[in-house]
């Protein structure tokens, strides 16, 4: 039933804020999962708390396939406007099978192809006990077109419901039933016929979400303060974080600016803590000035930055890679900093841990750069190792004489903290001499200035080396960063093409000279970002010379991500144009 | 008895405050007040913003965090709650906590931190050349407030009056010149199990001719030892009292800390530094994120 592969299914709820649609795709996601399927759910909402049109797309498939699609095989609306606002960005085709209630399928665009079910959802939800159960019912349908067995799901709506007690969770159970017999039906008449493999191991594995990756590499980093305004789509960090706190024994502080956050963070970084920020690109505005005071004190600080499109407010509920720039020019004065960008869960993970260590080895900011579409996805993965998970202090005890800017010849000083050692800490904003006492003098002031950029040629040192996936001798080569990584990926195993290979950056600043060699290898570089100038692609050239053609830049800057449709199409179609 | 804290037998730094500023009689109130209280200079923490008063730090020997203009309390907090065995000691003047760190005035009071809070309120810009301050006081003229405006016109900020409103936990004020009474309050303030603010008046010899030494003699009298700090209505009405002003304890009350209730020393005592990752305790939160809602 659909022109791709009938391996991989894209089912799309779309309806109104508070609908429950989360719900149904939670409920789903999980016992999808658990009957051995890869999953993925992305979300794409309004700035609403109530109403708007939101929705949710749950891809289910025999391997892994984990980015934006813009094909719908299944669409369920659950308002009337969900279908406009599907059709609206061209998520609905003549191959969509949509199944609704009647009132909600009404407002099909044209009526000159395309399937549709009417399954009275809510009729059948009162029936059982009140229109509460509509979204179980709802369930129940798709659940049966993928061949969940029902006491996999027996066994969700038991734990889930328990609380409310014996009652709820039978209605459910018949709620279910009731939207699985309707399912079952469907897939005995042919109306609908997936291929999808299953795989017992996929039950063990994990779900999360960009916002759990980033968290739980926070803990594991070491992270014991988080200090945040929220803002979204970086709230989610503080809110798992808080949830943890008193498990974990971390400092969690709701602060009244982002100017507070960072001042804190900064504050417990000096009496040895490990301290985190998670913030928008308009909280991260309100840093800017403690960022460089972190430069200026040469102190470790982890910023998570969760990008959505600006400037000012722009659309706070939605996606962009338009803060690049930012983090990496922002602040008075030159200091080094590092940008990492995590691509998949694994890294988020990886790379939210290492920042940690990284930024107390090199005594300066690291940020983790995510944006809306990374930290609302979420898909299985399978456990995360921890075993090789390390962390280091680099914190020295210090010496009646100690100075906390000992001028060194990697420019890095031995960090003390207070009340660790013989000795006392001075931190000064200002400049400052090696004991971090105020400094007029000029013939000083110069030397720190080199002291504080020498630490670039370490932190080159350490480079995160870009991936590049594909064949040895390709003739293209396609660049992609942080959240793109996916997306890419599944454009390019689609084409099957034998001379485009993919390249993605989780680190994106600095860049070493290096990466040279695998960008003047291709015939041609493209790049694919989610903003307007293509701000990784200016990164690149600043950083090490190489330039990218206009024309082979791939920019969306629309406010939802990349589908894999668009990259497919942008490598297929000789001219290259902007999509947005 | 020995000054441990005095960082000039090492050094001797070139102090960037005009002769006769009164900040030299502070800095010694300060460090005669730490001595008696017998604390060691790696345990005190010396946090400040920007400005004359918040120089202290480069004066004293103890550990030093100088940050940014207006934010001295934020990173303050922090420090006191990454590492609750620290005196926190916040040394600043009235532009840089009333002016340009205002919210984070408010919002620290509410979180009552344990750390202690000088203000040096000469009721002028010093450092920016002599504009108005926040405290600055009805018709003072400067370059920026000028005669032919009738001077200040914005309502002088009342900082006590303001931190006895959020129901402060240790709420004073001091004469910096008379160093006796000044550095008894400085001990009660750092002795305080909470968030503590003691303004301290000060003349500025250069900037402000106008409440100088004697204008704060005149206008200034000790609350009488049968004045009850813990009585909150009194001590508001204290605080907004302008004919003279107060000065000692206006206000005290006991309550829990910000590290109290942050539930992060609940199970732990240790310092943030001394903690490692409880790896087991992460697995076992991994490994049940098995599902979505």
């Amino acid at each position: 039933m659909n022109h791709l592969t009938s391996s991989d299914a894209s089912i799309v709820l779309a309806g109104a804020a508070g609908q429950g649609i989360e719900t149904v795709a939670g409920m789903l996601a999980t016992v999808v999962k658990e009957a051995g399927y890869h999953v993925f759910v992305t979300r794409e909402f309004m700035s609403r708390i109530r109403g708007g049109t939101n929705s949710l797309q749950l891809r289910i498939s025999s391997d892994r396939r984990v980015s934006y699609l813009r094909r719908t095989d299944i669409a369920v609306p659950l308002s009337v406007t969900a279908i406009p606002h599907l059709e609206r960005y061209s998520r609905l085709s003549t191959d969509t099978l949509l199944i609704g209630e009647k009132e909600y399928l009404h407002n099909k665009r044209g009526s000159e192809s395309g399937k549709s079910i009417e399954v009275p959802f809510s009729d059948i939800a009162k029936e059982i006990g009140g229109s509460i159960y509509t979204n179980t019912v709802a369930s129940g349908v798709i659940a049966a077109i993928f061949e969940v067995t029902p006491n996999l799901v027996y066994e969700y709506l038991t734990k889930r419901f328990a609380r409310k007690g014996e009652k709820i969770v039978q209605q459910n159970i018949e709620a279910y039933d009731r939207g699985h017999k309707i399912g079952s039906d469907l897939v005995k008449s042919e109306e609908v016929s997936f291929q999808i493999r299953k795989n017992p191991e996929i039950k063990h594995e994990l779900i999360l979400g960009g916002t759990d990756a980033i968290a739980l590499g926070a803990i594991a980093g070491g992270c014991n303060f988080i200090a945040s305004y929220p803002m979204s789509p970086s709230t989610g960090v503080l809110t798992f974080l808080a949830q943890q706190a008193c498990k974990f024994g971390m400092v969690v502080d709701q602060t009244e600016d982002e100017i507070s956050a960072i001042n804190k963070g900064i504050g417990a970084w000096y009496a040895g803590g490990r301290a985190m920020v998670t913030t928008s690109g308009g909280g991260f505005a309100l840093m800017t000035e403690g960022l460089s005071l972190a430069g200026m004190m040469e102190s470790p600080m982890v910023i998570h930055l969760a990008q959505r499109p600006g400037p000012a407010t722009g659309l706070p509920t939605r996606t962009a890679q338009g803060d690049l720039r930012h983090v990496i020019n922002a602040g008075h004065g030159d200091f080094p900093r590092i940008v990492f960008a995590p691509g998949t869960l694994e890294e988020a993970f990886i790379l939210t841990q290492q920042s940690f260590n990284v930024a107390a080895k090199f005594q300066v900011p690291v940020f983790v750069l995510t944006d809306q579409y990374f930290v609302d996805s979420s898909y299985n993965i399978p456990k995360l190792d921890l075993s090789a998970i390390e962390n280091t202090s680099y914190i020295s005890k210090t010496k009646q004489d100690y100075q906390r800017y000992r001028l060194t010849a990697d420019g890095i000083s031995p960090r003390g903290i207070p009340n660790n050692g013989q000795g006392t800490v001075v931190a000064d904003s200002d400049e400052h001499d090696e004991d971090g006492h105020i400094t007029e003098n000029l013939i000083t002031a110069p030397k720190m200035v080199e002291k504080r950029m020498r630490k670039f040629e370490k932190i080159r040192d350490d480079f995160i080396n870009p991936r590049v996936i594909g064949p040895d001798n390709y003739k293209s080569l396609i660049i992609s960063w942080g959240s793109n990584f996916h997306v890419v990926r599944e454009a390019l195993d689609e084409l099957q093409s034998d001379d485009v290979a993919s390249m993605h950056f989780s680190q994106v600043y600095p860049l070493p000279d290096i990466i040279r060699n695998p960008l003047e290898r291709a015939d041609e570089v493209l790049i694919v970002e989610n903003n307007v100038t293509g701000q990784f692609a200016d990164v690149i050239l600043t950083e090490t010379g190489f330039q990218i053609p206009q024309e082979n830049k791939l920019l969306k800057y629309d406010g939802l991500p990349f589908a894999v449709e668009d990259v497919i199409e942008f490598i297929e179609g000789g001219s290259r144009q902007e999509v947005s | 008895m020995r000054n441990d804290f005095e960082i000039m037998n090492d050094v001797n730094y070139d102090i960037a405050w005009c002769p006769g500023c009164g900040n030299y009689q502070i800095r010694e109130t300060l460090q005669e007040a730490l001595t008696e209280l017998e604390l060691r200079p790696q345990e005190v923490v010396i946090v400040s913003g920007i400005g004359q008063a918040a120089k202290m730090g480069h004066y004293v020997k103890a550990n030093v965090f100088n940050g940014l203009h207006g934010r001295a309390l934020s990173p303050a907090m922090a420090i006191n709650a990454a590492n609750p065995d620290l005196k926190v000691i916040v040394e600043s003047g009235d532009g840089c906590s009333y002016g340009e760190g205002g919210n984070h005035f408010v919002h620290t009071i509410l979180r009552n931190p344990n750390i202690t809070m000088f203000v040096h309120n000469n009721m002028v810009y010093g450092l920016t050349k002599g504009q108005a301050s926040p405290t600055s006081q009805s018709g003072f003229i400067t370059s920026v407030q000028t005669a032919d405006r009738h001077g200040v016109t914005n309502t002088p900020f009342n900082p006590l009056a303001i931190a006895i409103s959020l129901d402060a936990s240790f709420v004073g004020r001091a004469f910096g010149s008379d160093k006796e009474q000044t550095k008894q309050l400085m001990m009660k303030a750092i002795r305080h199990k909470g968030f503590a603010i003691l303004d301290i008046f000060q003349p500025c010899v250069t900037y402000n001719r106008i409440n100088n030494y004697r204008w704060y003699k005149e206008n200034t009298y000790y609350l009488p030892e049968s004045y009850d700090p813990t009585d909150h209505v009194e001590a508001f009405k204290k605080a907004i009292e302008r004919n003279k002003y107060p000065l000692g304890v206006l206000y005290e009350n006991s309550k829990p800390t910000f590290v109290d209730n942050s539930g992060a020393y609940e199970k732990d005592k240790k310092p943030l530094f001394e903690r490692e990752l409880d790896k087991e305790r992460l697995s076992e939160l991994i490994d049940s994120m098995t599902e979505i809602g």
